[in-house]
């Protein structure tokens, strides 16, 4: 998602400041024109006799072509539950997938509601409109804004459930709510009267849903700020973690497992198949032949895996991608040398003409798969109950509303028959956010023919063969230096695929053409660069792509940061000097960068053999820079410490922020030093971790990680932005070392020798 | 024909395809789904399980070839006296992110502590190099297998 959305600002102008530390310990929280459509609801139907708490806020309108989310469903939108043991139950909006939101999002709740901690619990909540994303307007997760876009909202749920307590409490004492007081978990009266919330919950269920609830000033936050454990990590250590793969039988009767023979190539559909060796296989019940492929419906995976390779299959091959990567990587360096179209960032490309010195650089980056550990899989069950059908579905997904479409059309059903239970995943990194709801909808096709449930579960191979990657990209960059070496000019093209053209999200993220997630990170660069000129060519290859953890980041900040670094060799000027001159403007930036060096010792001896590089990159909202220490061992590159600085804003949970930028960084480190997904002749290369190699334990950099203190009001992003700069922090870093620039990844030191 | 094994202390007999992978067999006909697919070709030890012992990749492990043995995973191991200190300490240094390896990462750590005491980081290297971490807790599992062998000391 781009990161212009997250921006702070769009809570904000709905919201007042709640960081105002002139005010009373709790802000009201004024009724609003925009609030006024705030749909309440209370419902009993899940607990016998506690307060439950749910409403959706008004979304605005920010995706005018995102589809419209389906109507409620008949299940209740609550987001709160207060049983009667005092056990408070979260509805987690979003999904979680490593990045902690069963956690941080409780936490939002949990301190305005100013309940014990030790009664929390998450569940992930199933897919309905009430849950959407506040400013995107249907229910997704991803543009690492989670704890953003629930920032108010979760606190507001907390927020009312706790005056509801105290007007029940008070009701019961005879005295004013202003009276009262609430800590830990319990409502006391003026009288020293102490209830637990559990006791009041039903009495305040009764009681009307104020309009107007008080929120906390963040001076006295008790939860929010403080490293808090996850909630999800006892059951991750000890095998009971239901993931979306462990759907069993137990959970849903006479559960079948399908696996698909896939087509060899992207594009190419099924001509005819023979399942003669199939039926014959223990356990295999059906052969169902889907929109992409044939699925083999079997008792168990290994029986539905033994039939689909005993399958046999002829492709209609006209009109499959013949695409091979030595072919695009030509045309694109061709495509690059020419200007393409106007980005929003244009000016004068003559401005070099008059440059003293000039740097050119070529840089180029390949598909990636996003390989997450738990691969794709769906389940899903048909019923009928009377004349009513309907369709379950048990996934990890980043895209509820979406799928549940989706699958509705599939199924020939309406959204709200179709029922989706969001499970934890096993990573996603944005392939589990499909426009097309790929893996669902095959899912669903499976099923509907099969008419038995099925657990469709794709192969690693199926997950490193099947598309829906990080575009390849080739960036032409010249730069022109003046005789200060100031930078007087910087010619920038941009190659590769866009992600949002043909999407529904088209209509809100492409302008004049231009897919602001292959651009962003240049044109919005916040270095003060004069004379900048960035122009995009937008290819098409029949290779499926989509994001990848951090988007258009992921290629930016490398081709950024790694020209920074060439100017300010050119400039003769230290690197981290060099970017200081640029950012003069950009005080949080400068504050990033600044750290990271100071932390790291930048400009301290190393031991022989060792040498420092530093990448500082903006995006979702925050800005992270790291600097990393490398050496080259028998031609290997070998990143030993990793220092990093990060400005979130306002740190929810520190201590599931500084997992996420180490996760960031050995994300960012597998994609340079081995990320290669190939294709020759429509056919791609690679097929699991042996030769999509992915970076071990032995690998690994120590990482310290540096959250900034900044008295910011409001969260930013914290899933992504610790990936962009890694790439490129070491290229620096091997480039000071060898004086070898890696401009293409995955890194590889003796094509580099060759391009120097 | 049946097969019998050990499985978490019990005896199991499965009827199954004799070439059928040990993980398959664990997860879709004993119910056990603590023990995750990954890779289905010992490259990434999310299926990892202890034989006798011994760590084992069960997603390429034909089921006749452990007849007659013991077999242990995540469910059980985490009651054992290193499983239980191995658990806490990876709750106490907060290991997991989606945590789908960590099933897989336990049962590899737990074996290399019963053996060796005392792990130098070249030993965890070595003992872990068959397990993939995509959220990239490989630092957090080091410390925990630290912590977990002073406790066990």
């Amino acid at each position: 998602m781009k990161s212009i959305l997250l921006q702070p600002t769009v809570l904000n102008s709905e919201f007042p400041d709640t960081a105002d530390a002139s005010r009373a310990s709790r802000a009201a929280l004024p009724k609003r024109s925009s609030l006024t459509r705030r749909d309440f609801l209370k419902t009993t139907a899940l607990t016998s006799g506690g307060l439950v708490i749910g409403f959706t806020l008004p979304m605005g309108n920010k995706m005018a072509n995102a589809q419209q989310p389906p109507k409620a469903n008949t299940a209740p939108n609550a987001f709160l539950r207060i049983a009667k043991d005092g056990a408070v139950t979260v509805q987690v909006k979003h999904l979680e997938f490593g990045q902690g939101v069963m956690t941080s999002l409780p936490m939002l709740v949990a301190e305005e509601l100013d309940c014990d901690w030790t009664k929390i619990r998450a569940e992930l909540a199933p897919a309905n409109p009430a849950y959407a994303h506040v400013n995107f307007g249907m229910q997704m997760t991803g543009g690492s804004s989670s704890v953003n876009n629930s920032w108010m909202q979760m606190r507001t749920v907390g927020a009312t459930a706790r005056a509801m307590l105290v007007s029940a409490a008070a009701k019961q004492w005879k005295v004013t709510p202003e009276q009262c007081r609430t800590e830990n978990g319990f409502v006391i009266g003026p009288a020293k009267q102490r209830a637990p919330f559990g006791a009041l919950a039903e009495a305040a269920n009764k009681l009307p849903v104020p309009d107007i609830v008080m929120l906390k000033d963040a001076k006295n936050f008790k939860i929010i700020g403080k490293p808090t454990r996850r909630v999800d990590a006892p059951a991750k250590v000890n095998g009971t973690a239901q993931f979306g793969i462990d759907i069993t039988a137990k959970t849903v009767p006479n559960l079948h497992v399908a696996v698909i023979k896939r087509p060899p190539a992207f594009g190419a559909t099924v001509k005819k198949f023979n399942a003669d060796k199939v039926n014959g296989i223990p356990g295999v019940t059906h052969v169902v032949q889907i929109a992409n492929g044939v699925a083999v419906v079997a008792k168990t995976f290994w029986a539905a895996k033994t039939g689909c390779d005993a399958l046999v299959v002829e492709w209609n091959m006209e009109d499959a991608s013949k695409a091979s990567t030595v072919d695009m990587r030509q045309s694109y360096r061709e495509l690059a040398a020419k200007p393409g179209l106007p980005s929003e960032r244009v000016s004068n490309g003559d401005a070099l003409k008059a440059a003293a010195k000039t740097v050119n650089a070529e840089f180029e980056v390949p598909y990636l798969a996003h390989a997450p550990m738990e691969p794709l899989n769906c389940t899903v069950r048909f019923s009928q109950d009377g004349d009513k059908p309907g369709c379950e579905i048990w996934s990890g997904t980043q895209f509820q509303t979406v799928d549940q479409g989706a699958a509705a059309r599939v199924a020939g059903l309406k959204p709200e028959q179709v029922k989706i239970n969001t499970m934890i995943a096993g990573g996603g990194f944005g392939r589990r956010a499909n426009l097309a709801s790929d893996y669902i909808v095959e899912a669903v096709e499976i099923a509907k023919q099969a008419k038995v449930p099925v657990k469709t579960i794709w192969t690693r191979e199926d997950d490193i063969k099947g598309g829906y990657y990080r575009s390849m990209f080739v960036h032409r960059v010249s730069v022109g230096l003046d005789s200060a070496d100031k930078i007087a000019g910087w010619n920038h093209t941009i190659v590769g695929q866009s992600i949002m053209i043909g999407s529904p999200f088209e209509g809100f993220a492409v302008k004049n053409g231009i897919d602001s997630t292959s651009t962003e990170g240049v044109t919005d660069t916040p270095y003060e660069i004069p004379n900048m000129n960035v122009t995009l060519h937008t290819t098409k290859t029949g290779v499926p792509v989509l994001w990848w953890r951090s988007v258009g980041h992921t290629h930016t900040a490398f081709v950024m940061e790694s020209m920074m670094d060439d100017l300010a060799k050119a400039a003769g000027k230290d690197p981290v000097e060099f970017r200081r001159g640029y950012l003069a403007k950009q005080p949080r930036v400068l504050n990033v960068l600044n750290t990271a060096a100071e932390k790291s010792g930048w400009g301290s001896a190393l031991p022989a053999g060792r040498a420092r590089g530093v990448a500082v990159h903006e995006s979702f909202g925050s800005v992270c820079a790291h600097v990393a220490e490398v050496s080259v061992e028998k031609g290997q590159i070998k990143v030993h410490r990793v220092t990093s600085a990060f400005d979130c804003g306002l740190a929810v949970n520190p201590l599931t922020i500084k997992a996420q930028v180490e996760s960031a960084v050995v994300f960012g480190l597998s994609a340079a030093l081995y990320g290669n997904i190939t294709l020759k002749d429509g056919v791609v290369e690679q097929s699991n971790f042996h030769d999509y190699p992915v970076l071990r334990m032995g690998e690994m950099p120590t990482i310290s990680v540096h959250i900034m203190e900044t008295g910011a009001a409001l969260p930013t992003g914290v899933g992504e932005p610790g990936t962009p700069p890694i790439a490129p922090a070491v290229a620096n870093a091997v480039f000071a070392l060898t004086g070898k620039r890696l401009r293409t990844m995955p890194f590889n030191l003796d094509e580099a020798a060759k391009a120097v | 024909m049946p097969i019998t094994f050990q499985l978490n202390g019990k005896k199991q007999t499965l009827d199954v395809a004799p070439d059928m992978p040990l993980l398959w067999a664990i997860r879709d006909f004993v119910g056990l789904t603590g023990t995750k697919y990954g890779c289905g070709m010992a490259l990434c030890g999310a299926c990892t399980v202890q034989v006798n012992g011994e760590p084992v990749r069960a997603c390429v492990t034909p089921v006749n070839s452990i007849a007659g043995k013991s077999v242990t995973t995540i469910e059980a191991m985490v009651e054992t006296k290193v499983g239980k200190v191995v658990r806490d300490a990876w709750i106490e240094a907060q290991v997991p992110q989606c945590g789908y390896c960590q099933s897989g990462q336990i049962m590899s750590a737990t074996a290399l502590l019963v053996k060796n005491k005392k792990p130098t980081d070249s030993d965890i290297d070595s003992a872990m190099a068959g397990n993939i971490c995509r959220c990239g807790t490989y630092n957090m599992i080091r410390g925990a297998i630290k912590d977990a062998a002073q406790k066990l000391a």
